[in-house]
């Protein structure tokens, strides 16, 4: 989560070609080699005849320049970002780049040469920008040197556009000079200072995806298409409590079914480098769940066979755990405000004394569930162990971190693990994991040799998730006379997402995503402003996901926030704009949802308008909800108005649709998704119960740009999730006069009279 | 037991059990990966393949229900992307993370066979278990009556 700005000297230190290019042979290309992606995005979408001139892009002999994507691509259009950046650089014909992912043994083995490579925090694009540019930008230079030597002018007298080198009378081509470049070394000094936006001619404007033409025609390989000669399948069953462990199985009874070839377990006394400690908490990042495996011809007989297996398990720590008992051992942190587990936040002014003598106090409580990320693409990675090597395919969200994942298991050197990195159905967060890439370790290294595809049925990829943590909130607000806060007082209890996986991130006991918004973080200006956090963690593994903190917090602040705006007789617009120090950034995006929405606070009964904004990952988002509602309490979503300031954006079309897909995200959560917990295990095992949104239920979605510029860079993949978590409960109330403080809102009766 | 399915037009003798689902018969049996496993029981269209003309869950289709019958999964939807379909998904640049738009693909093309112009309700009605957690469902919508336009031209 660091900024990994590079300097000029680590990127020459590190990003040299390797072995000052290569060449390898010459064929007729492919249908699939004149793609700008190969189908397997490892693989060259080129025959390679050309030159490296650093770790980022080649240059083939017809001028075909193929960048290297070190992110993964998830649906957020990386793929096409991060090559638009290398190429802005470059000054190279756009139609003449090509893409392929960047190779993280190559990354492990030299000194990461591809920086960030690990997905995540909407930080595709704002955490590599500068050294990408840097890349596009040193790379022509070397080009330019090279035709500046072989011309004999200098080099300030040449100039690059189109991939195409002059000087005075003399041409050449990126392709004629590739192989000198790449061999140039150029003193720190030298290496050419990067573009400022005012210079930019590509990024800002709207590309088309370079890999939409591979997902219309079902040529992109996800995780679950690889197939690799001889390869096995491998099906799954864990402990439906995490941190269970098997208490009896036969596998004798179903080694006999067809096309089975092994029957395995992991965990305790099973195969696996376990590090399961019933007293810490299950499903770290180094360990594994107990389960059982089968081994199969086909994904149908293992998955089949693996289902007939007689198995019984114990629950472990968290056997009897419920929904309830979850929040009751919440809410009794929660409401009493001494209790010994609070750790100050923010303590400013005098909330209590503020709120004793104000004219109107407002309290409030508010909850959000557990959620599992339903990605499309269930959980899957092929691992295939030979002798000193070994290969995975998959997709991963941190590449590096499975290939870490694999040789710990293997007990083998980072150095001879190969990832194969493919599209992604989804991430969320999800794919950061690499539980599963852990256990096709451990299966493939049992199996020995043959390549094996572990796929988790939709079924466990949904039970067996890591979660969006539970969170809930205690607000207590004074307003004077005139209508204005003048105390607050907020107390935040939740599940640490950190203390779980990265508690070395803490700080002074704080888990910093759990309290985005809501600390120092909050826009809004107030006098008296005291907030206290506490753990209440449970044997559930929590993880990130889309926008993190931002995908529940908004949902409690800015629905108090409307509270206290609706007790103060005041505009909610102007109740949050009047909080707003003159100089807030939030200013402006407020002021452009309200204007493009026709915010208005009058509708008649029925219909409604919410407002609410949020900061996440570098962006401003406000966003207006318009609703109607029926008597009886169908509720129809009019549309939603989006105003974004991230700064800056590289592929404009791509942000308009990260706005739309976080909305989808921010709805299903707000309407459907509640994760059941009963004796400790999820209820919900598939898309029957766990609801998602349908196209019949998508409303308008309008994006406004209110970039800022300047030096913002924000993230766009999740950041615009949270606004719409308030916006749209608001909006219901403004229509209903009902408050929505837990989620799901299917849970709500929301019929008026 | 030996099944002989008809995919894209070719013939295929697979030796698995007749329950099969056609889905996992596509996938390993056959290996055209286009056609995703989503769910197993319906409910998100990403095995959604056409048989005789008409869209499919081959999740939940046994393979053994399919012999004698044409399939066209993804892969056999054109030869070269120019389905109306393909052609406007392209042009409105419709996928995110992609896993599930073979499925909406193959589903919106067998909507327009039979509504060469649908309208939003036929889109809202024909969809109503197809699930896009990317939420591309702006520009489907969109792209569909894009389609529609394409076809009428052509």
């Amino acid at each position: 989560m660091t900024h990994h700005e590079i300097s000029r000297r680590k990127f020459i230190a590190t990003s040299a070609a390797a072995g000052g290019g290569m060449v390898i042979g010459f064929s007729i290309p492919t249908a699939a080699q004149s793609a700008a992606i190969n189908n397997n995005p490892w693989e060259s979408p080129t025959d390679k005849d050309g030159e490296e001139i650093n770790a980022w892009l080649t240059v083939d002999r017809d001028g075909t320049v193929t960048i290297r994507v070190g992110q993964a691509e998830m649906g957020q259009g990386v793929f096409t970002s991060l090559p638009m950046i290398v190429a802005e650089e470059l000054q190279v014909d756009w139609k003449m780049v090509r893409a392929e992912y960047a190779d993280a043994n190559r990354h492990v083995r030299n000194d990461n040469v591809y920086q960030r490579m690990s997905t995540g925090g909407s930080g595709g694009v704002r955490r590599s920008r500068v050294y990408l540019q840097q890349a596009g930008a040193s790379a022509r230079e070397r080009l330019k040197e090279a035709a500046a030597q072989a011309w004999g002018v200098a080099r300030s007298t040449v100039t690059a556009k189109d991939s195409v080198l002059s000087s005075g009378n003399n041409t050449g081509t990126y392709a004629e000079f590739a192989a000198r470049a790449g061999a140039i070394s150029f003193a720190e000094e030298d290496e050419p200072a990067i573009k400022t936006p005012d210079q930019f001619t590509m990024l800002g404007t709207s590309v088309a995806r370079l890999d939409t033409p591979m997902k219309v025609n079902g040529a992109a390989t996800f995780g679950i298409d690889v197939r690799v000669p001889g390869m096995l399948y491998a099906a799954i069953v864990h402990s439906p409590t995490p941190g269970g462990v098997l208490k009896s199985w036969d596998a004798d009874a179903v080694r006999g079914l067809p096309g089975v070839v092994d029957v395995l377990r992991l965990g305790p006394g099973g195969i696996g480098n376990l590090t399961y400690n019933p007293d810490e908490v299950p499903n770290r990042v180094t360990g594994i769940t107990s389960s059982v495996v089968v081994v199969a011809d086909t994904y149908y007989h293992a998955q089949s066979a693996v289902d007939q297996l007689p198995v019984t398990w114990d629950a472990g720590p968290g056997g009897g755990t419920t929904n309830a008992s979850i929040q009751a051992d919440a809410f009794e942190i929660l409401h009493n405000p001494a209790h010994e587990a609070y750790l100050p936040v923010q303590d400013e002014g005098d909330a209590a004394g503020a709120i004793a003598s104000a004219a109107t106090v407002l309290e409030s409580t508010y909850t959000t569930p557990y959620l599992e990320h339903a990605c499309m693409e269930p959980m899957n990675c092929t691992v295939q162990v030979t002798d000193g090597r070994v290969d995975a395919w998959g997709g991963f969200q941190n590449a590096p971190g499975a290939l870490g994942i694999v040789a710990d298991e293997l007990g083998v050197e980072q150095e001879t693990v190969f990832t194969h990195q493919t599209f992604l159905g989804d991430g969320f967060g999800l794919r950061s994991r690499n539980h599963e890439v852990r256990e096709a370790a451990a299966i493939a290294g049992a199996i020995g040799g043959r390549p094996v595809k572990l796929l988790w049925s939709r079924e466990e990829t949904m039970s067996q998730g890591k979660y969006r943590p539970f969170s809930t909130y205690y607000f207590k607000g004074g307003l004077d006379s005139n209508g204005k806060l003048v105390g607050y007082e907020n107390r935040i209890v939740s599940h640490s997402i950190f203390h779980h996986q990265i508690p070395q991130f803490m700080r002074d006991g704080l888990d910093s995503v759990a309290l985005e918004g809501m600390d120092a973080r909050m826009p809004y200006t107030m006098p008296n402003k005291k907030v206290n956090w506490a753990m209440s963690n449970t044997h559930i593994p929590p993880q990130w996901w889309r926008s993190v903190g931002m995908s529940q917090n908004p949902f409690g602040l800015e629905s108090f926030l409307d509270e206290l705006a609706h007790a103060a007789g005041a505009d909610p617009l102007q109740f949050r704009l009047d909080m707003l120090p003159e100089d807030s950034e939030f200013l402006a995006p407020y002021k452009i949802v309200a204007e493009k929405s026709g915010w208005n606070s009058n509708l008649p009964k029925g219909q409604g308008m919410g407002i609410a904004a949020s900061e996440g990952f570098g962006s401003i988002i406000a966003t207006v909800a318009k609703v109607t509602v029926s008597r009886r309490g169908q509720l129809t979503i009019d549309s939603i108005d989006v105003a974004v300031d991230c700064g800056h954006t590289i592929n404009t079309d791509s942000v308009e649709a990260q706005v739309q897909s976080s909305q989808v995200t921010a709805l299903s959560s707000l309407l459907f998704n509640e994760m059941t917990i009963e004796d400790g295990a999820m209820v919900e095992k598939n898309f029957d119960t766990y609801h998602q949104l349908k196209i019949s239920q998508m409303p308008q979605v309008n994006t406004h740009m209110a970039l800022s510029g300047g030096e913002k860079w924000g993230g766009m993949g999740e950041p615009s999730t949270g606004p719409l978590l308030a916006a749209l409960p608001n909006a219901i109330f403004a229509a209903t006069g009902v408050r929505i403080k837990s989620l799901p809102i299917r849970n709500h009766d929301l019929s008026w009279s | 037991m030996a099944l002989t399915l008809t995919v894209n037009g070719t013939s295929h003798t697979v030796d698995v059990e007749s329950e099969t689902p056609l889905l996992w018969v596509i996938r390993d049996n056959i290996g055209l990966t286009g056609t995703k496993y989503g769910c197993g029981i319906a409910k998100c269209g990403a095995c959604t393949v056409h048989i005789d003309g008409r869209a499919a869950r081959s999740c939940t289709t046994k393979a053994s229900a399919a012999v004698g019958k044409s399939i066209t999964t993804i892969e056999g939807l054109s030869a070269d992307s120019s389905h109306p379909i393909q052609v406007a998904w392209v042009e409105q640049d419709v996928p995110q993370c992609g896993y599930c738009q073979s499925g909406w693909v193959m589903s919106a093309a067998a909507l327009l066979s039979k509504r060469a112009n649908p309208s939003d309700f036929d889109i809202d009605s024909e969809f109503a278990d197809n699930i896009c957690r990317c939420g591309t469902y702006q520009r489907i919508r969109s792209a569909i009556h894009r389609a529609a336009e394409i076809a009428a031209a052509a």
